[in-house]
Formats: structure tokens, C-alpha cells, sequence
């Protein structure tokens, strides 16, 4: 029996397993009270699904909004927040997009899918703005790296990040993987990516023109990813023999996602498309509805003509189905013969299920009957919006009390070191990082282990693209305003040290349960600290996602917010990598304080944290980052290479390792703050000349000379010295003996 | 008029366009071919990119093999037109015959992305005439189906007849046998290697410029034709 219009207002009583589908009874009757009766089984799946944290942002949007309202003056924005992704011009008629989302829960359920159909997800984001993607970052978090289960989850995770990814043609350029017990029960998974499209030529998700033809292309309908519609179809439906348990987690086929991308980029160059969404979460109810909302506000559909993968699934699941590779257009009829002609050329299944009407309705009908009538705005846009209770966390002040001055310092400097590099998260990451492609497409200037991953945009000119992902769950647990921000200027710091100006920022908010008032505290706090930096620093939140009940149990995960920042190089020649050379002079940057709070030093050393994170200077930040981007420029750095993470001692390592040179190094004060403090606004730079010290002399940034790069062992004067051979074995040896 | 060398776009094809790009640093106009064309359109060699060509679900290069242009390519070749297969290309070539044995998955069962050191082996065929005999040129590797195989009696054959091109050195990838990165066939016209000399044209976008050879090879042979 097809739960029509014409039955819900005939059975007004009727109950509906709402509650299953994760709608609160208020969210129920405010369908009602849209509605003016009960919804069928389809209209409720369609709101609840809308209506999920997911996709609605209900507890996150109140705090959101703090992007737009302190946004900064950037005339470069051509697309800020709100569409699928933004789009920053960077010169030459060229403009970039790049977003970050997450894919944390299916990871945990399914590594390899789950780590998939995140790169695939994220990467049609970027297809939907018109643009080419050309590359990928993925900051991966996981429990402890000597965990049972994150032998089964890290390695399936890596292989699908590449799986997909390689098979696309998308160069994965950098990323982050950090080991803490607090992600044991739920990994971070998130993926960033980048596309390039003529200034011009950006797409929109939008249905207008009247009569206009609403098209499916791509993948079939199958029966993944549905996840809890298939309570609302064995509840109103009989059985139908179908499998009794299906894939809540979708699964990918990079193939046909390439193909989708060759054959929408080529209907994009002949300007076929009127608008254009993606079909991610919520699938087919998401795309109608925000098509239809953004256009004349109408659009008639007919379920039946959908291609299905399963005969047998049900209206319902046909509108919640997540599976991947699907694309929805609106085109012009007199367009519809070459569009189609397109799709057959590159063997993609296009089939036109709908057209544009200007009702203001979203109407479906499946079978003959009517089972969708509702104004698709309040389905996509006018959801619940809750301003969730806050509270600070009550061990906060406790923790924030219990500084790391009181761990015993080391008097082997030497052992700690060696201890330091080959600990899980300052360990050389090429184990994870080998299994991508990073040269396809051959304009891969930089990628990891990079401060920045760089991408050549115009082969003429050299203009590129640099990008970074960071994020600190330990400094943000411990203060999320602050920590927020550290997050943020690392990426702009290490977007600046491969000579790339910052210029705009996407985040991917990583968070506990929104219900719980401690996690929304914060949140909240988290949101505030990124928007007031991003303000001072004239870099806007361009766009981004939030993943909300990370936790294991009722522990939340620590608030982990990751920062995408992207900077333009004019010409990517001119880039700076960490490598040093023989006999160049090194120099450190910033000033350095005694400053372990959330340390990597604390953490790996004594399993501490405690304290509060490194002091923030923005101010600093951007002096740091344009002297950076200045000597790249003029070709005054040998090297430069950003601190964080371990401080400077892990810079020097990785910096000698890279050139395969040593160095005699004087620390400055006390030789263990100096190697192993994280104070913010710091990197290294090698240079031949004095040229680079007279520019930071003249614009005022602290200078210290920390000695030469030469010979085969890094020196530490006065302390103790390692032989290079010896710290790269200690460096690589760990994630292959761990993960092979 | 300098020589027009095909490149091949499978679906599934990645490197194509890289293809096209060394194949005009080297000199040479490249002329895009599409899978299902029924004509070569008169290029002077051609050049089977890397990538996934049909998404490779059912065994690399498997399905490649029998595409409307390949059927051209294959004849071409037995006529001695010079043909380059890289990555996918090589494995297209081995499931075509037209180089012997077979690409199977990486010892290490993983996808493996890393710049190789490579000895060239033979430098008289028509894609390595610019190395001097014995050259060690860095030239990255990316792929899963990357592990060179066939039975003993092949491989002596093949090491007999002086058929492997180019072979891994300082470290095998994948466990190929003998090392073996490249052959050739018995002509020398047509060559395959699992690495990637396309991304090895600029220090700028790869680890040396060591690749650029392979393509003013081809241009060196067809010139001198």
C-alpha cells in the first residue's frame, strides 16, 4: 500500500515510527503544522532526514553565523559560505574552491568504505562549483598507535583515502595522523579538496527557468546508506523479500566518479547546466529540495523513472538512498540532445526525472499517486534551529591548574630527542603517505611531508595554490577559544613557510555530542576563536562541515576542530622547502617561551596534559607569514620550515633529514625549552646571505642565529649529537613496525 | 614538422594529459586518441597512458585490450610503429602480447607511490636511444599491479634476447622478478615499464628530469626515419 497524500489526509491518526528516524515529537508536529495534516512515510523521511544534525546544523547554526557576521573585507571571495563550497579568485581569470568534510562514523564501521566515499563525497562538493578538482589532503586521526583496533581501522582507512583517491587522478598533497586514546571508539577521518574553474564559470544548485528539465546522472539508486529509512518502510510497507540487512555504509566506485567528473566538466565547458547539485547525504530529498528552494521554489518529480540498482526498494529509500556517484542537473530542453549526447560519450546513465515548475511545491509522485506535496524551503532550509545549553567543563579549571612544571625535566636531551622523532605522532608518515598518488596531473610542486602542499595552476606563469590542514585536540581540550586559533595559525604558518600568502580558510569542526552542554561549551568557544582570529587575520571561514557526537560511550572525543587554510604563490618557482643545504646559516624565527601546555614533549614523555596551550599572537603571525612569503619572493631562503608539534628540535630534524645534511646548532637559554617548547609564531629559515635579517630587522621580528647546516650529524652545542643515519632510522622505523 | 605522438584516453585514463605534456616538452605534438576511435589519425607512435582504464576491476588492462583503438595500436605495432605503454599502458601491452609476462599485485599487497632508481638497460630501442647505455635515472613509481612476472623459461628467454629495458636498482618495489621495471619487444619498437617517466620531465613537479629521455627518444627515431 503507497502511503499518497490523499491516504495521510484520509488517516490523519495514523502513527508514524518517527522517533526511530531520530524526529523529536516537536519536530514532528511542526511538520504537521507546514503541512496542515500528517506527512506520509516519504515526506517524513525526507524532513528527518533534512532535518539531521547532518544536514540541517540545527545546534551548530546559531554559532555559525559568527563566520558571516565577522567575516573580513577580501574582494577575492566570489563564493563565500552557504553554497557547496567557496570560491576564492586568484588571479589570471583562474579561482580556486576547496571545502573540508568529515567521514569519522563510517570510517569506524567500514575503514576502507567509509575512508572512500568520504573522498568521493567531498570531491562532487567541489565538482558542483564548476570546478576540476586537483588534489586532496587528509587529516587522520586515530587511538593509540599500538591499539588492536587501530590495526584493523588505520590501515583500511589509508588504503581507502588512496583507493579512491588514486583511481580518481587526484594527487593527495598532504594531511595530518595523530595517534590519541581519546579517538579509540570513533577516528577522525576528514578530506579536504581543491578545484580550479575559470572565474566565470561557477555552478550553482539551483532549479529555475520554468520547464526546464530536472535530470539523474551518474550511478544508480541502490539500497546503501539509507540507514533509518528502512524502519519507515517495513513499518508502513509488507515485506517485499528484500535482504533483511543492508549497508548502512555507502560504497564507492572511483571508476564511474571519474567518468562523472571527465563527463560533468565537459557539459560545464559547454555550458549546459542551469544548476547543478551533488547527491551526498540525504541523496535524491536533498538535492530536489535545495535545487528547488534555490530556484522558482517548484520542481514535479517522478520517483518511478529513477534507475535502481534494487527493484525492490521502496519510495522512501529511494529518496534517502546515499548511494555515491550520482549527479542531478537542470537543463534547458533545447540543451537536453547534447547534454545527453555528452553523458553517452562517456558512458554515464543520464535520465530526466522531473522538470522546474513554479508552485512553490516540491511535488513527487511514484506509482501514479502523489506521496510528496511539500514546500521544498521548509524541508532544505527551515529546519529546528536550538541554541543547546553550555556549560564549561568542570574539570576545566582543575585541569587548566595542573601546569606540566612539575613533570621532571630531562637531563638525557639526547634520549628524549631520539624518543620524541620516533614517537607515533612526530614519526616520518611516509608509510601512509607512500600509498598515494602525489604526481598525478604533474603540477605537484609540494606535498607531504611539506609544510604545505602546492599545486601549479597555470603552467605560463607559474601561479599556484598552497594548502594546509591542522588541527590540535589536546590544545583545544585544554582551552578551545585559544587552541581553535593555534590550529588556524599553523596552517597559516605553514601555508606562509612554502612561500604561499594565506588568504582564505575552510574547517571541518570535529566535536562530542552537541546535547551534552560541556561539549557545546566547547564548541561554542571554538567557533568564537576561529572567527575572531580569521577576522584579525583577513582570512574568512569560506565554508566547511560539523561532525557532532564524536565519543566513544558518553566520553566525547577531545574538541578537535581542523583548519584548512589556503594561500596563492604567484609563482610557484619561487617555493620554499624545509630541505637545508650544506653549509647554508640557520635561523629561528619568533621568540620562544617556556611553554609545554598540551606539548608533545608532555604528552609522549609523561602521557600529561594539563596547563594551558601556547600563547597566540596574530599580530605576530602575519608579520611571521608575510617575512616568509617576502624572502621567498626576493629568493632570500634557503629553507624555511614552521615549528609546532615538538618544537624546534623536530623542525631541525626533519629539515636536516629532508636535505640529508647535518647541523651544529647553539640552542639560545636553556637547550631543553629551547628544542622542545611549542610556542606559537616560530619557524626556521636557512639562508646564504644577511639579506633575510636586515628584512625582519627592519619590520621588527625577533631573530635568533642558531648555527650551520653541514657535515652528517646534528650537533646540539654543549648537549649531546646524533649521527643522521641513526635519527632517520629512529624517525622511519616506527609506523612500518607498527602497521606492517 | 615536428612528430604527432598519440596518447590514449581510456575511460579510467589518469596520466593522459601528463602524457601529452612530456610528449611536447620533448618536441613532439601530441594528438589525443579516444578509446573508441576507429582511426589513428596518422601519429607517428603512440603512447598508452597510466591511470585505471575501465577501473581495472576485472584485472589491469584487461578490458583495455580489446578497445576499438587498440585493435588499430596492436596492428600498428606489429608493423613497427613505435608504442609506449606506461603503468596501465604497460599492462594493456602484456594482456595485448605484445610484450611478454604479466603484471600482478605488489609483494607488499599495498599501493606504493615512491621515486625509483632505475638502470637502463638497453639504450638502442626507439623510446631510450637518449640514455647512454647503463644510465641510473630517478623516476617515480605509483601503483598496486606493479609486480613483473613470468615462468623461468620466459624470463631467461627475455633476459637472453635483451629484452628488459630498464631495471630497479638500490631496492625492488614490488617484487618484481629480476627486478624487471621495462621491456621491450623484439623489434625495440615497442616498450612498457611500470614508472612513470612523464612525472619525471622538471625537478619542479618531480624528482629529476631523468624521464624526459624516454620521449626525445621516440622524437630522435623519428626524425632520424
Amino acid at each position: 500500500m503507497i502511503d499518497s497524500v490523499s491516504r495521510a489526509i484520509d488517516t490523519p491518526d495514523e502513527p508514524l515510527p518517527y522517533a526511530d528516524l531520530g524526529v523529536s515529537k516537536e519536530e514532528y508536529e511542526r511538520i504537521g503544522e507546514i503541512l496542515g495534516r500528517r506527512p506520509t512515510s516519504s515526506e517524513l523521511a525526507m524532513y528527518s532526514v533534512m532535518w539531521s544534525e547532518h544536514c540541517s546544523y540545527k545546534s551548530s547554526k546559531v554559532h555559525l553565523r559568527q563566520f558571516a557576521q565577522k567575516a573580513p573585507k577580501n574582494e577575492r571571495m566570489l563564493v563565500g559560505m552557504g553554497e557547496n563550497a567557496g570560491v576564492v579568485e586568484v588571479g589570471n581569470g583562474v579561482a580556486v574552491t576547496f571545502k573540508i568534510e568529515s567521514h569519522n562514523h563510517p570510517s569506524y564501521v567500514e575503514p576502507y568504505q567509509g575512508a572512500a566515499t568520504g573522498v568521493g563525497g567531498i570531491v562532487r562538493d567541489i565538482l558542483t562549483m564548476g570546478a576540476r578538482p586537483i588534489a586532496v589532503l587528509d587529516p587522520l586521526r586515530f587511538g593509540p598507535a599500538d591499539a588492536p583496533d587501530t590495526a584493523r581501522v588505520l590501515p583500511g582507512v589509508v588504503a581507502g583515502v588512496g583507493g579512491y583517491g588514486n583511481c580518481l587522478g587526484l594527487p593527495t598533497i598532504g594531511g595530518e595522523l595523530v595517534f590519541d586514546p581519546c579517538y579509540a571508539g570513533n577516528p577522525l577521518v576528514n578530506v579536504l579538496c581543491v578545484g580550479v574553474l575559470p572565474t566565470d564559470g561557477v555552478k550553482y544548485a539551483k532549479a529555475s527557468g520554468v520547464g526546464n528539465i530536472v535530470l539523474l546522472f551518474g550511478a544508480r539508486t541502490g539500497g546503501d546508506g539509507i540507514g533509518g529509512a528502512s524502519v519507515l518502510a517495513s513499518a508502513t510497507f509488507e515485506d517485499t523479500g528484500k535482504p533483511a540487512k543492508r549497508p548502512s555504509v555507502q560504497v564507492g566506485d572511483p571508476f564511474t566518479e571519474k567518468v562523472l567528473i571527465e563527463c560533468c566538466l565537459e557539459i560545464f565547458k559547454e555550458d549546459l547546466v542551469v544548476g547543478i547539485q551533488d547527491l551526498g547525504a540525504a541523496g535524491i530529498s536533498c538535492a530536489t529540495t535545495e535545487l528547488a528552494s534555490a530556484g522558482e521554489g517548484g520542481m514535479r518529480v517522478n520517483l518511478d523513472t529513477v534507475p535502481l540498482r534494487d527493484e525492490t526498494l521502496a519510495p522512501e529509500e529511494i529518496l534517502m538512498s546515499e548511494s555515491q556517484e550520482r549527479m542531478c542537473a537542470v537543463v534547458e530542453p533545447a540543451k537536453l540532445d547534447r547534454f545527453l549526447e555528452i553523458c553517452a560519450k562517456w558512458g554515464v546513465t543520464a535520465t530526466a526525472i522531473g522538470e522546474v515548475t513554479d508552485t512553490g511545491r516540491l511535488e513527487i509522485s511514484w506509482r501514479g499517486e502523489s506521496i510528496v506535496d511539500v514546500p521544498p524551503r521548509t524541508v532544505a532550509h527551515d529546519g529546528p534551529v536550538y541554541d543547546r545549553p553550555m556549560r564549561r567543563p568542570t574539570d576545566l579549571t582543575t585541569l587548566n591548574a595542573d601546569y606540566p612544571d612539575r613533570l621532571p625535566r630531562p637531563t638525557d636531551l639526547r634520549e628524549t630527542l631520539l624518543r620524541m622523532v620516533s614517537g607515533p605522532n612526530l614519526a616520518a608518515k611516509s608509510w601512509v603517505t607512500d600509498q598515494y598518488d602525489r604526481y598525478v596531473q604533474g603540477n605537484t610542486v609540494l606535498a607531504q611531508p611539506a609544510d604545505s602542499g602546492l599545486i601549479r595552476l597555470d603552467e605560463e606563469t607559474g601561479l599556484g595554490v598552497a594548502v594546509a590542514a591542522d588541527g590540535n585536540g589536546r590544545y583545544c581540550r585544554l582551552d578551545p577559544y585559544f587552541g581553535t586559533q593555534l590550529a588556524l595559525v599553523e596552517a597559516y604558518r605553514n601555508v606562509a613557510a612554502t612561500g604561499a600568502m594565506p588568504v582564505a580558510v575552510t574547517d571541518c569542526l570535529n566535536f562530542g555530542s552537541p546535547e551534552d552542554p560541556e561539549v557545546m561549551w566547547q564548541f561554542a568557544e571554538s567557533v568564537r576563536g576561529l572567527a575572531d582570529a580569521c577576522l584579525q587575520l583577513g582570512t574568512p571561514v569560506t565554508g566547511g562541515n560539523v561532525s557532532f557526537y564524536n565519543q566513544t560511550g558518553s566520553t566525547p572525543i577531545n574538541p578537535t576542530p581542523v583548519i584548512g587554510v589556503l594561500g596563492i604563490i604567484a609563482d610557484v618557482a619561487t617555493r620554499t622547502t624545509a630541505a637545508f643545504a650544506d653549509g647554508a646559516r640557520i635561523l629561528l624565527l619568533g621568540e620562544t617561551r617556556d611553554e609545554f601546555g598540551g606539548s608533545e614533549w608532555a604528552w609522549t614523555m609523561h602521557g600529561h596534559l594539563g596547563g594551558r596551550p601556547p600563547r597566540v599572537d596574530l599580530e605576530r603571525e602575519r608579520l611571521l607569514a608575510e617575512l616568509l612569503v617576502a624572502g621567498a619572493e626576493q629568493g632570500l631562503l634557503q629553507a624555511a620550515h614552521d615549528l609546532s608539534d615538538g618544537g624546534l628540535a623536530q623542525a631541525l630534524v626533519e629539515s636536516c633529514l629532508a636535505g640529508n645534511v647535518g647541523a651544529r646548532i647553539t640552542p639560545p637559554g636553556d637547550p631543553f625549552v629551547a628544542l622542545f617548547s611549542e610556542s606559537a609564531g616560530r619557524a626556521v629559515v636557512a639562508v646564504t646571505d644577511d639579506r633575510f635579517e636586515r628584512l625582519c630587522a627592519e619590520r621588527g621580528l625577533p631573530v635568533t642565529e642558531l648555527g650551520l647546516a653541514t657535515g652528517t650529524t646534528l650537533e646540539i652545542d654543549g648537549a649531546f649529537d646524533v649521527p643522521l643515519d641513526e635519527l632517520r632510522a629512529a624517525h622511519e622505523a616506527t609506523l612500518p613496525a607498527l602497521f606492517d | 614538422m615536428s612528430p604527432r605522438i598519440g596518447v590514449v584516453t581510456f575511460p579510467g585514463s589518469l596520466d593522459d594529459t601528463d602524457a601529452q605534456r612530456a610528449v611536447r616538452a620533448a618536441g613532439c605534438e601530441p594528438v589525443p586518441l579516444w578509446h573508441g576511435d576507429a582511426d589513428l589519425r596518422g601519429v607517428d607512435a603512440v603512447v598508452l597512458p597510466g591511470g585505471f582504464s575501465y577501473g581495472d576491476y576485472l584485472r589491469a588492462g584487461a578490458i583495455a585490450r580489446f578497445a576499438p583503438v587498440m585493435r588499430l595500436v596492436i596492428d600498428a605495432a606489429r608493423g613497427g610503429l613505435p608504442v609506449l605503454g606506461i603503468c596501465n599502458g604497460f599492462q594493456v601491452l602484456c594482456e595485448a602480447h605484445l610484450l611478454p609476462g604479466a603484471l600482478i599485485r605488489n609483494a607488499g599487497r599495498r599501493f606504493v607511490c615512491s621515486d625509483r632508481w632505475l638502470r637502463v638497460e638497453r639504450a638502442d630501442t626507439a623510446w631510450t636511444m637518449s640514455y647512454a647505455p647503463g644510465a641510473e635515472i630517478l623516476i617515480p613509481i605509483k601503483n598496486i599491479d606493479g609486480g613483473y612476472v613470468a615462468d623461468p623459461r620466459s624470463l631467461d628467454a627475455i633476459e637472453a634476447e635483451g629484452r628488459v629495458v630498464f631495471r630497479y636498482i638500490r631496492g625492488n618495489p614490488n617484487g618484481s622478478a629480476r627486478d624487471i621495471a621495462g621491456v621491450t619487444n623484439e623489434t625495440g619498437t615497442v616498450v612498457g615499464l611500470m614508472p612513470h617517466p612523464e612525472h619525471a620531465i622538471d625537478p619542479l613537479t618531480g624528482p629529476s628530469s631523468d624521464g624526459l629521455g624516454i620521449f626525445t627518444s621516440v622524437l630522435h627515431k623519428l626524425v632520424a626515419a
